[in-house]
């Protein structure tokens, strides 16, 4: 259990943990000092279910992509047509069903935590505050995730559904046609699970650095 | 714990409050504007009900799924499951389908049949549209046949009418809303690529949903019945699909 006391919008900051007490000065606190000390709870929530909608998000990914593991370029493709990619992941079907229901749910809860994070993240000055302490390269990898890959993963999703393209083709035509949307959402997806991997193992060893 | 004050208090309290009320509120109003679909109560009903209610608000309900040219059409148009064994199916394959009939029943001014040759009468429709499975394999055809809605216009249907369901003589039954039944794509099929349905894309008769997955696209039709409510049909999730896990509504 963390307790946190603190001016907000001060740079110095208190925090009591296992029984010890810890002074955090922002101005020199590495990216763990803020991280672990001045969170907002309503941030931490909304992380947390994005988290989790992201890991169903994932499960429930790879259930859907082993009922056909062929990736393809262009707008069909199919059995007997080139693949792209054939991915080394045997073909098990039955799992589509439930893979597919829960990857929507969890799309849905991703949408809803996710606003909820932005709207958190901007009332409690979260950006402002945590993000300039933060090194370079994380600062780059954390835009890159918000501003790049979750745009282009929804995006790639929303590209392979025949009823919103219906309404909105210039999705689905600008990036090649359905199946290299589908292509790219499993390249993108590839890469956020790359980010949240390095994402854990980071905080994980900052979090034992700062012991 | 100290930190938790009155005023916090009161303010959650006011917004969990507001929630509560807003989301009783969003239920009154999605029923009133037909936004729930009937798996709502399944496992997975939030999410379903939620990507409904969505394309349903965002995406005109005329607005058509994408066509293509003949040059589209793909070089192969795989399957999924065979045709029907039933002895009722096999029945009508052994004159080639001579004596099927179409049966249009429910909500209708004049419950009708019609024969395969009576159909063909009817104005003709192609589309060259994509069938995407939803395994992630996809396939383009062209495929022929006479529009649903004009077929449900020469029998009438009732005003109290709500969905549209699809009997095929596999257990695949499924169901539309009225709306997307009288979309101008959705077509009642008898032939692809020029000839006349193979066995295993449906013969006699197919369904074509081109705005949703390809398992919404019927095979092998028997009956179509017009009805106000789909409860009393199977589980009343309105399709064989939705009792098997799958989504009732596969505009994805």
């Amino acid at each position: 259990m963390v307790s946190i006391q603190g001016v907000c919008g001060g740079s110095r900051y208190t925090r009591v943990a296992r029984g010890k007490i810890f002074t955090l000065d922002l101005r020199r606190a590495g990216p763990t000092g803020y991280d672990r000390a001045v969170h907002p709870t309503l941030v931490r929530i909304t992380h947390w279910t994005n988290a989790l909608g992201f890991f169903a998000l994932v499960i429930s990914g790879v259930a859907i992509l082993l009922a056909h593991p062929r990736l393809y370029w262009g707008e069909t493709g199919a059995i007997g047509m080139p693949a792209l990619v054939e991915l080394p992941l045997p073909f098990v079907f039955g799992h589509s069903g439930w893979g597919r229901s829960l990857h929507f749910l969890s799309g849905w809860v991703c949408v809803f935590s996710g606003i909820a994070y932005i709207v958190a993240a901007l009332l409690t000055r979260h950006f402002q505050k945590g993000f300039r302490s933060y090194s370079r390269t994380r600062q780059i990898a954390y835009l890159g995730v918000v501003f790049l890959l979750f745009p282009a993963v929804l995006w790639t999703g929303l590209a392979m559904s025949p009823t919103v393209t219906s309404a909105l083709p210039a999705l689905v035509t600008s990036v090649a046609g359905q199946q290299t949307a589908r292509t790219l959402h499993f390249a993108v997806a590839a890469a956020l699970l790359a980010f949240a991997g390095g994402h854990v193992i980071l905080v994980w060893a900052q979090s034992r650095a700062a012991r | 714990m100290g930190a938790i004050t009155r005023r916090a208090l009161i303010r959650s309290g006011l917004a969990a409050a507001a929630g509560v009320s807003g989301l009783a509120g969003a239920a009154r109003l999605a029923e009133r504007y037909r936004l729930i679909p009937p798996d709502y109560r399944t496992l997975y009903g939030i999410g379903q009900t939620l990507t409904y209610a969505s394309h349903r608000i965002v995406t005109p309900t005329a607005s058509l799924a994408r066509e293509f040219t003949r040059r589209d059409i793909s070089p192969v148009a795989p399957v999924n499951g065979p045709a029907p064994e039933s002895d009722a199916y096999l029945e009508l394959l052994e004159d080639d389908f001579g004596k099927w009939r179409l049966a249009i029943e429910g909500l209708v001014a004049r419950p009708s049949s019609f024969s395969l040759a009576e159909l063909k009468r009817l104005p003709l429709r192609s589309q060259i549209t994509m069938h995407t499975c939803e395994e992630g394999w996809s396939f383009i055809a062209e495929w022929t046949g006479v529009l649903l809605s004009d077929v449900l216009t020469m029998t009438g249907v009732d005003a109290r009418a709500r969905y549209v369901v699809f009997i095929p003589y596999d257990q695949w039954w499924d169901s539309l809303e009225l709306q997307e039944a009288l979309h101008p794509q959705t077509l009642l099929a008898w032939g692809m690529n020029g000839e006349d349905l193979s066995l295993d894309h449906g013969a006699p008769l197919r369904l074509r949903v081109p705005k949703q997955m390809g398992y919404k696209s019927i095979k092998f039709l028997s009956r179509i019945r017009v009805v106000d409510t789909l409860e009393d049909v199977g589980q009343g999730l309105g399709s064989a699909s939705a009792e098997a896990g799958y989504a009732w509504y596969a505009g994805i």
